[in-house]
Parts: structure tokens; C-alpha cells; sequence
């Protein structure tokens, strides 16, 4: 059985190959709105014994639809119309029902996103790991408490023999993964099907449990398809790579093929991706525009989000500010625009004091600062036609109606690449692309002097996310706006930062320009955060293992 | 397919533009079968209502000198059963369609005219209600803070008492008019619109183009009018559609209770409580009213039930 | 303390000060009476010195809060004063008149629940399963189209089919305080089924959605893909999390049935507390009133906060805390 990590492409012709897993001419439809379509067109999955198959894509690629066909479901709503899906030589679609089910959980099993939703609330953890042992009669109730136990200390859970005996709720979310990964591993299945395992995670918890997951299926000699969007993710595991797009294979080859010689376009971009950068401007030393000045926040009484923060931010130029979730960067946003007075210190903005409440500012105050959001979808009114969400600040701010008004707002359409056409469309008739672009475009109708840009390309597919910096960049170049930049992303921070802040619950740990705060030597957690973003780059995973200094901040 | 990244982003927008009464034509022919007998039967019952005056052959308390005039006299409703023997004398009067009530006023203007009041009572009430209680819910998910917590609190209270206790009791106290009714039942029935709304517009709120908004510097009114309302408008109207379902049936309660609209207004529900005493000599009299009542509120089901399909359905649409 | 006692505490707490709001409130109505108020109760012909002399007896003369007092301690006492009603012959006590139509406004709320309850569940359960069967579509278009019926049109449907065409059931549900218990049940074997139908309409339907709800949560859709066959699916994860939700579901409609046997008395000439209150609202006899309402209130608060408990109790959130 082979464990070798990134061997060789299995190739097509080999006929001693033990192929475990045999899609072919797979489709399934969906059904939205009583409309039934197809997801899945027509898709050949092959997965020799023992290896890993990585399942890329963007949202809408059909990749996890396909997984969960692997063991013959689909999802209500979803159902599959076409293909033969030989598992172990039988085809899983021409069994009756309870074959399927003596199937799933034995020899295929399944690992979902979200572990806090996949885990039964009202069940002890250990109760839900032997579960499927003990349902399918593999083991007794003690060689399946041992068993899980085993694979708990396998994938570095602390304290293996009794984490078992709480609830869901009581650990934190990168353990919960890894107990699904138990789950799943405990009825020994030939086969296991990760469904996006680690993108719900946080940042440097993300490899952790990358890690585990990886050791754990060697370990096992199991076999698996990864799915994920994440192509730098799938890198670090996957023998092999299938790129999906509309439901469709773009590319298969083996991981260092795919990353190294890509052969599509399509593929070539995804590849290319992270691969902007800026030249940072100098500057640290001009007046800056704006001035966070020994910043204390906290929400209520009780919880301090932010200690004494100070940093400042020049004209045209960009600040990233870096942290995982809970580091206090998002607070920071809400101070700056003043929807969270500070406890202590001041905001200045072109050598002013900015008043602290959103309320005393004026509305010239408002206007030069302006604000991204990370989620596009509820950062425009879906209620308001694209005219309408442009146009409102032209009117608030400038007085601007009628011909005037749609004049300025098409010519703001064309300068974020949309185009006039837009002018009457609802939110719903946009992509996710688009309505961050029509939020842009919401910010620069203010003409503002700096726009704080909250995680805008976190919620997007990656070559979505990667033409909304490209955008940015131009517009920056263009305007001489200035960004505050909020991401957990150092890639992003490389591609468009001219200077970055650290910030590590509450505390800003690092703070310079790019070149100084991204050289060594390091911080403990800076090195931590660094080593946390996956490189488009086969055995990078391994190589960071060695150097890293600090384990993951959720541990 | 080339790559460059606007083409990527093109593919939703594809459809182009949809007028909206298009839209709800196209909607309205894929409706089904019980929606669109709700819709016959509500426009129907509007129309009656409206026009009351023209359709109703007498007028609305009229009393001619037969009680109970060939009240057997019901083909169209021979399906409910036998008719008993001893009733059916006069079997070709046609004068009075469905007979005469104990007081020998015509049944069926009676009804008509009915239909005027009680609906045109519950649907002031029901208005009222949204009024106070959609207007208030709205405020104090966008206020918060003390605003929102004294009068949810408040509100709690209120719905601690059974709303139709609570109406007979005010009805005790202050007495049975039309006003006083329409005030009491909004108001208590404004407490469970103020509930809903806020839930809904507090989901609204917290959604970040209501924060940009208030960044741009809008005033609380602005944000309200054209921020919030259009976004909880499909559930309040859906809402609309139960609440009325609701009032209309405690309304009609009362007046059965005889603490409700009082005679000699022609309305469904005392209409029910003057009659009752037919039904023991299996007359269908009674159920008359009563069956108006229920039809009415069946119709409005039925189609609040596919509105709230279609809205909620619209929403996985991507 | 173990945070499920402080929450129980804390829940029974917030409910006594909600009694204690309500009660206030059925005691200030006598405040918002109309002046003429006494005049009408006592009759045109009343002189002042009668007028007075009542007044003093219904105590508007004294201040307010001692009035309350003095109400709410004998109230919950059991005492709720004495009726306006027959006042020159003899006096009678609102106790007296409330506690046996009390008892049997709770037998036959009893009953119907005893009926309900069960057949809702399983009609919702079952619905829940055989999601968009034919099963789950008729019995939703009936209910849908039950629930859409006031209480009076279903008893008089009832009344005329099933005790006047065929006379089965008896028409009239007056039991005295000697009627034997089997007959009893048999003479509000109607009133029964009208509340039953208007409320397993309600609660099945509800059942139906918690249900549907709880069996789209991803941790069912694991449990299938573990190969966990259909039964044990629903017996072991999906039922032990449906409790919160079904309790919720019963008490919301035991509340709702109190409020239903109103009607139903009345069509039925059942000798219950909700006839009382509707008799009391037409001859203004406000003590009477506001026993009923309190006793109302007071039930509605206490099924509330009992399925309350029962959400918290089950909830392993705060059975195992952190």
C-alpha cells in the first residue's frame, strides 16, 4: 500500500492499479425555485487504493455535491440522474437502500465542514465516535472506546482518554475537527471523504489540524477526497488534483504538475493567484492622514478589546492590520469610524482630532472616511437598485440629482469594470464579485480620503478576491485614496500593503513597513502567522513544521 | 471561456431586466390550484362588501312580517343533509333565498351587509394594529437600548394574558361600541405585530448596509423608510394576511359572546348567536354566517401559505 | 449554584413579577371605570345615598394601593370578594360562584387534552417523516383549513350532524355537580371534539415544522452518512433534541385551549368558568371579571413557564455547562 506523499500521478493505463473508487459519467441535478438543473455534468472520478485526491474549486463547482456521491447520497434538493459510481468494484447506485447504509460509515466515510453543527449536542463525544462501530457490528462497545481513544492521541488531541467524555460544546472548533476525523477514521473505511475540513477554522488553527488529518490518514493507509477551494491547502495533502468548475473537470494531474506545469488557463490562474505585489511606498516619515493615537476599546464594562493601540497610516499609501479572529482588528474599524468611542485616545485624521462619537462628527468628518465590508451580500440593500446605492451618497454628500447624478454613477460604474448596464439591476442579479465592486464604487462616489477596508476579499472565491485587488490597487493609483486593510491573509498583506500592524488580542505586537515587519528575525507570533497562510508549494507543509516556533493560538 | 476576472463575475447578471409585474404575472400563473380559489373567494367577498348596497336585494334591518319564512326553503344546500319534514311548507318562495331570520329580516341581505361590517371592522383593526405595533417593532430594533427593552418588556406583560380575556375584560369595563372594540382588539393584537417586526427588522439591522448608512451620516427616519421597511415588508405582509385571519376570528367570537358588535348592525358573528337556537331543529341558519366566516378565513390562509412559500422559496434562489 | 437551578430560579422569578404586572393591571380596570359606572349597575332608579353607599362597599373611596393590597392578599387566599350580581337579597362570594364551574372547566380541558395531545403528536410525527407524501399533504390541507374555522362553525357543524340529524351525542353538555362520571363524559363528548379538532389542527402542524426543522440540522445528515439506519436516526438524534421544541409546541396550544373553551362553553351551555366570565362581561359583574381573568393569566403564565423549565432541563447546553 502506498503512503508516499506526493508520489507519482496514478496514470490512466496502469492496469495493476487497485482502484478503490470509479465515477464515471457522473450527473446530478438540483432543484431551485421547482426548477430542476444540472450541477454535475458529466464528471469521471478515479482514486486509486491509498492515495489522495484533491477536489478544487469555486463556489458552485459541484465538488462537494460529487463528494457526497462517492457514498451515494445527495443532499434533498439535490439527486443524481446519470454515471455509475463503482466503490470496490460494485456500483453503489444499484444497491438497494439498507447496502447503501451498511456502506456509509464502514467503508466510506464522510468529515464535514462545520464539526459545532455535525456533532449531535445532546450526545457525549465518545457516544458519536464508536457510534458507527457499534451500529455496523465491527467491534465491541471496548475495542471501539480503545480504538477512538488510539486515534484521539494519534491526532494530538490533548488528554485522548477522557476528551471523549464531553459534549460538543464544550471543546473548541479545531478539536471538534479532529474528533470528526476520529469519527470517521474509527470503522477503519477504505475510503474517506473530506468535505472542506479546515475553512471554518481560524488561520493558524487551519494547519494544525491540516497536519493531524494528513498523519492521520497514512497513518490509517486510508484513502481520501479532499475537497476544498483552497488550492495551496490541497497541495499540502493530495497525491493527485481534479480542478472543477461549472461542474465540470477543467484538470487532472498529479499535485506537482497541477502546481508547477498547469496545463489550462483556468488552472493557471487559480495558481497564479497571491502573485501581486507591491512595492511599498515610503513614507512613514511624511504627516500621516490618519493618527491612532495609544487606543483603548473595550465592549461594556467588562471585556478590553484593544490596549493602547497606536499607528498611523500616510497619504495614498496602504495599512494592513493583521490578526486571527478575536485579535481585536475588526473593533478597531468600529473605533475609527467612531460606532465605538475608545476608552482612551484619540483618532486624528489630517492632523484633526476626529470627534469620537459617530454622532458629533460632521458631515464633511464622514464623507473623506469611508468603509468596505467583508460580506458583499449584506453590505448593499437588496431592496435598492445598483442606481440607488451609488447614487445616495452623491446626493448626500454633494447635492448631486437626476441626469447629473446618473451621469456620475455610470461613470463610477465603468471605473470599477462594470459598466453602464449595471445601473438598474438588484443586488440578487449580481455576483458576489460584482456587489463587492458596487460597494467600492458606494465608497469612491464619496470621494473620500481613506477607505477602511474590512476583510473585503475573505468571503470570495479566489479569483474573484484576486481581480478585487487588482481593482483597489488601480483605483489607489488613480485616486491617491488611502486603505486601512483588515485581513487574517499575509498573501493579501503581501499583494497590497505598504505597511503592516500585527495586532494579538488587543496588543499590536508588530507595526512598520512591509519589508521590516515581514523579515526576520520574528516574533513569536508573527512567525506563528506567517507560517499559518499555505504556499502554492508541494512539501511546504512539512518545512514549516520544522521552523515553526509557536503552536496554534486555539490551543 | 476566457479568464480575465470581470467574465468570471458575469454569469448571474446574465438575465437582464425584469419588470416587476411581469414577475408577478408569471408568479401568479404558477400558483396553485388553492391559492388561486383563496384569491376568487377574498375578491369576491371584497366585491360583495363593497357594493353591498347595490347587491343586497332589502335593506339592511328591514323586517317583513314572516319569521322564519321557508327557512327550509335551501336547495343549495341540500347537500348539508334531509331536509326535516316539517319545515318545508312554501317550498316555491324564492322571495327570500335563504329564508328570514327570528326577527323576519331577509337572511341573505343580512349576510351581505355583514360582510360589509365585519370585515370592514376587522381589516380597520387589523390596520390599526400594524399601524401601532409594525410602527413601534420597526423603532425599537433600530433604537435598541432602554427604548427597546421597556417596551418589549412591556409587551411581555401583555402577552401574559390571553388576548381574548383580556378584550372581555376591557369590554366589561368601557362597554361595547365599534370603536372601542377596533381600539381594544389592536392594541392587544399590536403586541404580537410589534414581536414580529422587531425580530424581523432587528435581522435587518445588524446587516452592514444599515451601518453604512449610518456612517454616511443618514437620519434615523431615512434609514427606517428606505433602509429597514422595504426589507421586512414581505413578512409583515404575509403577517398581515394571519393577523387578519386572527382579529376577524376574535372579532366574530365576541360578537357570538354578544359583548362584540351589537345589533341591530348586520354582522356575521351575532348573526350566529341570534340563530343558534334553529340548530336544534337541524336548521342551517346559523352555520350560514358562520360558514361565511370560515370561508373567508380559509381563502386568506391558503394564500398567505403560497405567499410564504413563494417568499421564503425565493430566497435559496442564487 | 449549578447554572440549570439559577436558570430555573431565574425563570420562575421573571414569571411571578409577570403575574405581579397582570394582576395589577386586572386590578386597575376598576379604576377606569366610567363614572356613571355605579348608576348603571345599580340602576337608573338608584338614589345618591345608595350610589355612595355602594361605592364605599366596592371601596373607591379608599386609596388605591391599599385596595390592591387588600385585593391581591385575599386573592391569593382564594378569596376574591363578593359578586355585584343579586345584591339585595343575599350576598354571594366570587369564590363561591368560581370554584365548582372552575373544576369543570378544567375536567373538560383536561379531557380534550388527554385527546389531543397524543393524536397531534403522532399526526405531526408522522407528517414530519412522510414529508411531502400524499399522507402529509391531506392532513396539511385539512388542518390548514381547520385551523382556519372559528370555534362556533366547527360545534355547530358538529351539534347539527352528530346530535340533531343523527342523534349520537348528546347537544347540550349541561352536567350538574351530582352527574355520575361516565355520563359526564359522555355529555361533553362534543365540546371535546370541537376543542380537539381546533387544536390538534394547530399543534400538529407545528409539530410538523419543529420537527422538519430539527431533521435539516447537519448532525442528522452525519448520522445518515454514518450509516445509522432511518429508525435510529430519529429515535437517538433526532428525538432526544425535540423535546425543547415539542413541550413548546403542547404548551403554546393547552394556553391556546384555555382560551378556546370560551366559545365552546357557551355554544355547548357548559357550566365552565369561561361562560361565567362571558355572563359576568354582559351584567358588568367586575370582581367576577377579574377572578376569571386572573385565573386566565395566572394558567397561561404558569404553561409557559413550564415548558420553559422543560426546555432548560433538556437543553445539554446548560446541563453541561463548560
Amino acid at each position: 500500500m502506498s503512503t508516499s506523499m506526493n508520489g507519482k500521478a496514478a496514470s490512466a493505463t496502469g492496469a495493476a492499479e487497485d482502484v478503490l473508487l470509479d465515477i464515471r459519467g457522473l450527473r446530478i441535478e438540483g432543484q431551485s425555485d421547482d426548477v430542476w438543473s444540472q450541477i454535475v455534468k458529466g464528471v469521471d472520478v478515479k482514486l486509486v487504493r491509498g492515495r489522495v485526491l484533491g477536489l478544487i474549486g469555486e463556489s458552485g463547482a459541484g465538488k462537494s455535491t460529487i463528494g457526497l456521491a462517492a457514498m451515494g447520497f445527495a443532499r434533498p434538493g439535490c439527486r443524481i440522474t446519470g454515471g455509475e459510481i463503482y466503490f470496490e468494484g460494485t456500483d453503489i447506485r444499484k444497491l438497494s437502500q439498507s447496502e447503501q447504509i451498511r456502506l456509509r460509515g464502514r467503508r466510506i466515510a464522510y468529515v464535514a465542514q462545520s464539526a459545532a453543527a455535525a456533532f449531535n449536542p445532546a450526545h457525549r463525544l465518545i457516544d458519536q465516535v464508536v457510534e458507527a462501530s457499534l451500529a455496523h457490528g465491527l467491534m465491541t462497545r471496548e475495542e471501539a472506546v480503545a480504538r477512538a481513544i488510539e486515534l484521539f492521541g494519534r491526532l494530538g488531541l490533548p488528554d485522548p482518554e477522557n476528551i471523549g467524555n464531553r459534549y460538543p460544546h464544550q471543546v473548541s472548533g479545531g478539536q471538534l475537527q479532529r474528533i470528526m476525523t476520529a469519527m470517521a477514521l474509527a470503522p477503519r473505511p477504505s475510503l474517506v471523504v473530506f468535505d472542506e475540513p479546515t475553512t471554518a477554522l481560524d488561520v493558524t488553527t487551519q494547519i494544525d489540524v491540516l497536519v493531524a488529518i494528513k498523519n492521520a490518514i497514512h497513518a490509517e493507509g486510508a484513502s481520501a477526497l479532499y475537497i476544498t477551494h483552497d488550492l495551496a491547502v490541497v497541495a499540502q495533502i493530495a497525491d493527485e488534483i481534479m480542478v472543477l468548475r461549472h461542474g465540470r473537470m477543467v484538470e487532472l494531474g498529479a499535485t506537482d504538475d497541477i502546481i508547477s506545469r498547469p496545463k489550462e488557463e483556468y488552472t493557471r490562474d487559480l495558481v497564479g493567484i497571491r502573485q501581486i505585489h507591491k512595492t511599498e511606498g515610503n513614507g512613514l516619515a511624511r504627516e500621516p492622514l490618519l493618527f491612532v493615537d495609544g487606543v483603548t476599546a473595550a465592549y461594556g464594562n467588562a471585556l478590553t478589546v484593544l490596549h493602547d493601540v497606536t499607528v498611523f497610516l500616510p497619504q495614498a499609501q496602504t495599512l494592513a492590520i493583521v490578526g486571527e479572529s478575536g485579535s481585536g482588528k475588526s473593533t478597531m474599524a468600529r473605533v475609527i469610524t467612531g460606532l465605538l468611542p475608545p476608552r482612551k485616545g484619540v483618532i486624528r485624521f489630517q492632523g484633526q482630532n476626529l470627534p469620537p462619537r459617530l454622532a458629533d462628527r460632521s458631515k464633511e468628518q464622514l464623507r473623506v472616511l469611508q468603509m468596505i465590508y467583508q460580506m458583499p451580500d449584506v453590505a448593499i440593500n437588496p431592496r435598492q437598485k445598483v442606481r440607488e446605492i451609488i447614487g445616495r451618497p452623491l446626493d448626500f454628500y454633494f447635492g448631486l440629482s437626476g441626469r447629473e447624478r446618473d451621469a456620475r454613477v455610470s461613470e463610477l460604474l465603468e471605473q470599477i469594470e462594470l459598466g453602464r448596464k449595471f445601473l438598474d439591476r438588484y443586488p440578487a442579479e449580481l455576483s458576489g464579485g460584482q456587489k463587492q465592486r458596487v460597494c467600492i464604487a458606494r465608497a469612491l462616489a464619496a470621494e473620500p480620503r481613506l477607505i477602511i477596508c474590512d476583510e473585503p476579499t475573505s468571503a470570495l472565491d479566489p479569483l474573484v478576491a484576486d481581480g478585487i485587488l487588482k481593482l483597489l490597487l488601480r483605483l489607489q493609483a488613480e485616486t491617491k485614496v488611502s486603505y486601512l486593510f483588515i485581513t487574517h491573509d499575509i498573501a493579501t498583506v503581501r499583494a497590497i500593503a505598504d505597511s503592516v500592524c500585527v495586532l494579538y488580542r488587543g496588543k499590536v505586537v508588530r507595526f512598520g513597513p512591509k519589508a521590516e515587519v515581514l523579515a526576520p528575525p520574528f516574533d513569536d507570533y508573527t512567525d506563528l502567522l506567517l507560517k499559518s497562510v499555505p504556499e502554492m508549494q508541494v512539501g511546504w507543509l512539512e518545512d514549516v513544521l520544522k521552523t515553526r516556533r509557536m503552536e496554534s493560538a486555539g490551543n | 471561456m476566457t479568464t480575465t476576472t470581470p467574465s468570471i463575475e458575469e454569469r448571474a447578471g446574465a438575465d437582464g431586466e425584469r419588470s416587476t409585474i411581469s414577475l408577478v404575472l408569471r408568479e401568479l400563473r404558477k400558483a396553485p390550484l388553492t391559492a388561486w380559489f383563496g384569491m376568487l373567494v377574498i375578491f369576491a367577498y371584497l366585491f360583495v362588501a363593497l357594493f353591498a348596497h347595490w347587491v343586497a336585494p332589502y335593506g339592511e334591518s328591514q323586517v317583513f312580517d314572516t319569521p322564519y319564512a321557508n327557512w327550509a326553503y335551501i336547495p343549495h344546500w341540500s347537500w348539508l343533509g334531509p331536509i326535516p319534514y316539517w319545515v318545508t311548507f312554501e317550498p316555491t318562495g324564492s322571495e327570500f333565498l335563504l329564508g328570514t331570520d327570528q326577527l323576519g329580516r331577509d337572511m341573505l341581505t343580512r349576510l351581505i351587509y355583514g360582510a360589509r361590517n365585519t370585515i370592514g371592522i376587522a381589516v380597520a383593526t387589523t390596520l390599526l394594529s400594524f399601524a401601532i405595533g409594525g410602527g413601534l417593532g420597526i423603532l425599537a430594533a433600530v433604537r435598541g437600548g432602554w427604548f427597546d427593552q421597556i417596551l418589549s418588556r412591556a409587551v411581555d406583560v401583555l402577552m401574559a394574558i390571553p388576548s381574548l380575556i383580556f378584550a372581555l375584560m376591557l369590554l366589561s369595563i368601557f362597554g361595547s361600541s365599534v370603536l372601542n372594540l377596533i381600539i381594544i382588539i389592536a392594541i392587544l393584537d399590536s403586541t404580537r405585530v410589534f414581536r414580529l417586526s422587531r425580530a424581523v427588522a432587528m435581522n435587518v439591522v445588524v446587516m452592514d448596509f444599515v451601518e453604512a448608512a449610518r456612517l454616511r451620516g443618514e437620519r434615523l427616519a431615512w434609514i427606517m423608510r428606505r433602509e429597514i421597511l422595504p426589507n421586512v415588508l414581505p413578512p409583515l405582509v404575509a403577517e398581515f394576511g394571519l393577523r387578519f385571519c386572527f382579529v376577524f376570528l376574535t372579532i366574530s367570537a365576541l360578537s357570538f359572546l354578544g359583548v362584540g358588535i351589537q345589533p341591530p348592525t348586520a354582522d356575521w358573528g351575532s348573526m350566529v348567536r341570534e340563530n343558534a337556537t334553529l340548530i336544534t331543529y337541524g336548521n342551517v341558519t346559523p352555520l350560514l354566517p358562520a360558514g361565511a366566516i370560515a370561508l373567508l378565513t380559509v381563502a386568506v390562509n391558503f394564500v398567505v401559505d403560497w405567499f410564504l412559500h413563494k417568499t421564503s422559496g425565493l430566497r435559496d434562489e442564487h | 449554584m449549578h447554572p440549570i437551578l439559577r436558570t430555573v430560579v431565574q425563570r420562575l422569578a421573571l414569571a411571578l413579577v409577570t403575574l405581579f404586572v397582570v394582576s395589577i393591571i386586572i386590578f386597575s380596570a376598576v379604576e377606569m371605570l366610567p363614572g356613571d359606572f355605579a348608576k348603571a349597575i345599580l340602576g337608573q332608579s338608584a338614589t345618591p345615598e345608595t350610589v355612595k353607599a355602594f361605592q364605599h362597599e366596592i371601596g373607591l373611596d379608599r386609596p388605591p394601593i391599599e385596595r390592591y393590597v387588600d385585593w391581591i392578599t385575599n386573592a391569593v387566599q382564594g378569596d376574591f370578594g363578593s359578586s355585584y350580581a343579586a345584591r339585595a337579597g343575599y350576598k354571594r362570594t366570587v369564590a363561591g360562584i368560581i370554584e365548582p364551574r372552575l373544576w369543570n372547566t378544567l375536567f373538560l380541558a383536561g379531557v380534550t387534552a388527554l385527546v389531543a395531545v397524543p393524536l397531534a403528536l403522532f399526526l405531526g410525527i408522522t407528517a414530519a417523516l412522510y414529508r411531502n407524501s400524499l399522507y402529509d399533504r391531506t392532513v396539511n390541507a385539512l388542518t390548514l383549513t381547520t385551523i382556519s374555522f372559528p370555534e362556533f362553525f366547527v360545534a355547530y357543524m358538529l351539534m347539527l350532524f352528530l346530535a340533531v340529524k343523527y342523534p349520537i351525542f348528546y347537544s347540550l353538555a349541561n352536567v350538574s355537580a351530582d352527574t355520575p362520571l361516565l355520563e359526564r363524559i359522555s355529555r361533553i363528548a362534543l365540546p371535546v371534539m370541537t376543542l380537539t379538532l381546533v387544536i390538534v389542527a394547530h399543534m400538529m402542524r407545528m409539530t410538523r415544522a419543529a420537527l422538519i426543522n430539527l431533521l435539516a440540522s447537519p448532525y442528522i445528515e452525519m448520522a445518515r452518512l454514518k450509516g445509522i439506519p432511518n429508525r435510529e436516526v430519529i429515535l437517538k438524534h433526532a428525538l432526544p433534541n425535540a423535546w425543547a421544541p415539542i413541550v413548546n409546541v403542547i404548551a403554546f396550544n393547552l394556553a391556546y385551549l384555555v382560551v378556546g373553551v370560551v366559545v365552546v362553553e357557551v355554544v355547548f351551555v357548559y357550566p365552565g368558568i369561561g361562560q361565567l366570565m362571558v355572563d359576568s362581561v354582559t351584567s358588568r359583574d367586575i370582581p367576577v371579571v377579574q377572578a376569571c381573568a386572573l385565573i386566565f393569566a395566572g394558567t397561561y403564565i404558569m404553561l409557559n413557564l413550564t415548558a420553559d423549565i422543560i426546555a432548560i432541563v433538556t437543553n445539554p447546553r446548560i446541563l453541561h455547562p463548560r
